[in-house]
């Protein structure tokens, strides 16, 4: 639960420029205005519903379950949503939140692109301008979501400064934010940030718990042992763990991206190798080096190739509610062919983070456990780099 | 209490500022004491951070050219306690929250103190987080200084009646960078401000002219200048200390 002043045990926070704390404000009271709205939620539920394709299907993996002889796995296809993953959730929370509150420009940050994809879809369809920060980096590695962004009528900036990253879209996102406020509303794609953020993004991504713990107990008559997310900024992770937070007895298990191993300067994984630190409007886990500069990142997936993590993530580590375990990109990438070929489904490699450890613990685990895995999204957009990592001369 | 006000005691103030370790720390001391030399009342000294989210572009290459060429929050700690054997005006940090708190809080404020440091600007820490710094701010007498913005507001009264050293105005919205025109009705910001403290108050972001600096500092105590001075460092390296020390005295010379 967030306290009133926006922390999460000590994590979260405001630590802004003055220039935003009005907007952060009045965005804080929009929200808190309008949640509990029930023309508001009437409206968000019907995009929800019949837009965005919800509820998203929980699937009985029966293959996989029975070729790794342990514990029960389901799916829950975030991936099948419009757009392709989990981002859709948030974003049109936020854009029917702005539209409310009288903006008329979104912009966003986005790392593998589908939170920019996400925005973008929801700007063309509630008519709003729609501007989307992206790593120059992560423009080549998904060149085609910078197509899709431009082709739903979005302007695309590659963001040259720093490791040309998600973090340095983050960065270049709060700096166009505090340059123009009056009509734009930051639709930050993560449960990161300063607050209101990332009680706002976890409201409108729980939704994937909700629909999981209503699933399940329709399909089981109980509720699951263990559910695995991957973890960037964390937002389809607290979604699938927040109506589960008060069932002590299901575990919750966050997968961060460890890149080429928690042991080398490769790596993405900030629970594992990061400390505590202060950083884009949050106070949470970081990697920085001993003088607090922020470490440069590697995963090979774009989407957890962030240098912190969300500060309920963080919150949930300290108290040990939630599990954080690093994946490394070999494990991922392994996991991605093992779902396409096992059960025809192609995750998102973040997603395959989620899946790699589920393959790990599933095994040791008693037939009759039971595991969620959440598929935040859907793999297309990986192919490419995934040849190019086995060596196949793709391009897309 | 710290030496701040002193840097108000000599008409409108200029406040320059630095990045410290751009290119090199040798040059950095050279512009110091260009600047103190040729009129420079106060200097903002920038410890540099990997993502600076309130600079503009010229202050993030500053940035990185610092970390680039290998300086560290304990080289420039040495920096200044050498530059304090003969620099008198006062001189404050300018950086971000985890650069201080990745530090120790309490010992990078304490060093601040020991060197002669005499206040602290951190953009990302707004009136409700400063209690993260203000009691070990207070506990070694470093000043925390508080901003105001354009989109401040109903903020003003409150952020200027706890102010600490001198007030910075930030002229414009956006971040940091050299502008054509400044837009802001100051004067409306400068008069709440006048009610509630008795501190000065400077204006720094998007000025670089000694026009502007005048401009400025008819409406307040004085003005602050950064971008400018960077991009001198930017196009001479080495050799910028002569032209930063030429630039003060034209924008001193503009506000006496």
């Amino acid at each position: 639960m967030t306290n009133p002043n926006g922390r999460f045990g000590i994590h979260g926070g405001q630590y802004i420029p003055e220039t935003l704390m009005n907007a952060v404000i009045e965005l804080e009271e929009a929200y808190n205005h309008y949640k509990n709205d029930p023309q508001f939620n009437k409206e968000l539920t019907e995009l929800f519903n019949d837009y965005a394709g919800r509820p998203s299907r929980l699937y009985f993996a029966g293959k996989m379950t029975k070729d790794l002889g342990g514990a029960k796995i389901y799916l829950k296809r975030e991936d099948l949503n419009h757009t392709g993953a989990h981002k859709i959730n948030n974003v049109l929370g936020q854009a029917l939140l702005a539209k409310k509150m009288g903006k008329t420009r979104l912009i966003a940050e986005t790392g593998a692109g589908q939170h920019g994809v996400a925005a973008a879809t929801a700007a063309a369809l509630m008519n709003m301008e729609c501007v989307v920060f992206m790593g120059e980096e992560d423009t080549v590695r998904q060149a085609l979501n910078v197509y899709r962004m431009r082709l739903l009528g979005a302007e695309v900036i590659p963001v040259k400064t720093g490791t040309a990253t998600l973090k340095d879209a983050v960065s270049e996102a709060m700096r166009e934010w505090t340059s123009r406020i009056a009509d734009t509303h930051y639709c930050l794609g993560s449960v990161m940030g300063p607050h209101p953020f990332p009680t706002i993004v976890r409201d409108f991504q729980a939704v994937i718990s909700k629909e999981m713990k209503e699933q399940l107990l329709e399909k089981e008559g109980r509720l699951p042992d263990a559910v695995i997310a991957c973890v960037g900024g964390g937002s389809n992770a607290i979604g699938s763990f927040y109506h589960f937070i008060e069932d002590k007895d299901v575990r919750l298990i966050g997968c961060e991206a460890a890149g080429r191993g928690v042991d080398t300067f490769e790596t993405a994984a900030t629970i594992a190798t990061g400390r505590l630190g202060i950083f884009h409007g949050m106070k949470s886990y970081f990697c920085q080096d001993k003088y607090g500069q922020i470490a440069p990142v590697y995963s090979i997936s774009a989407g957890l190739d962030y240098p912190g993590i969300g500060p309920e993530h963080a919150h949930l580590h300290d108290t040990g509610r939630a599990e954080y375990v690093p994946v490394t990109d070999e494990e991922a990438v392994c996991a991605f062919e093992y779902l396409a070929r096992t059960e025809g489904i192609i995750p998102a490699i973040e997603s395959a983070h989620a899946v790699a450890h589920a393959m790990k613990i599933a095994p040791d685990m008693d037939m009759d456990k039971i595991i969620v895995i959440t598929i935040s999204g859907r793999g297309d957009k990986d192919c490419a780099a995934i040849a190019r990592y086995r060596g196949e001369d793709l391009h897309e | 209490m710290s030496n701040i006000g002193k840097a108000f005691e000599n008409g409108k103030a200029f406040i320059p500022f630095i990045t410290c370790g751009d290119p090199d720390l040798e040059t950095t001391a050279a512009a110091v004491r260009a600047a103190e030399e040729n009129g420079a009342d106060l200097i903002e000294l920038g410890i540099p951070f990997s993502d600076p989210t309130a600079e503009g572009p010229v202050i993030q290459g500053a940035n990185l050219r610092a970390l680039s060429g290998g300086v560290t929050t304990d080289k420039i700690f040495d920096l200044v306690r050498a530059l304090r054997r003969d620099v008198k005006i006062p001189m404050v940090f300018m950086t971000y929250a985890n650069v201080v708190f990745s530090y120790g809080a309490e010992k990078f404020i304490s060093t601040c103190k020991d060197i002669g440091i005499d206040g602290l600007i951190l953009p990302d820490l707004p009136f409700e987080e400063k209690d993260e710094f203000l009691p070990i701010c207070r506990k070694y007498g470093v000043d925390l200084i508080s901003l105001v913005a354009p989109t401040s507001e109903n903020r003003i009264a409150m952020i200027a009646k706890e102010a600490e050293g001198f007030l910075y105005i930030v002229s414009s919205l956006g971040v940091t960078g050299m502008r054509s025109e400044i837009k802001t009705d100051l004067d409306a910001i400068v008069a709440v401000v006048r009610q509630n403290t008795q501190i000065p108050c400077a204006i720094g972001f998007g000025i670089s002219t000694p026009e502007q600096a005048r401009k400025m500092a008819d409406i307040s105590d004085g003005a602050i200048v950064g971008s400018a001075i960077i991009k001198l460092l930017e196009e001479h390296g080495k050799d910028a200390p002569p032209y930063i020390g030429e630039y003060v005295k034209s924008m001193k010379d503009a506000l006496r």
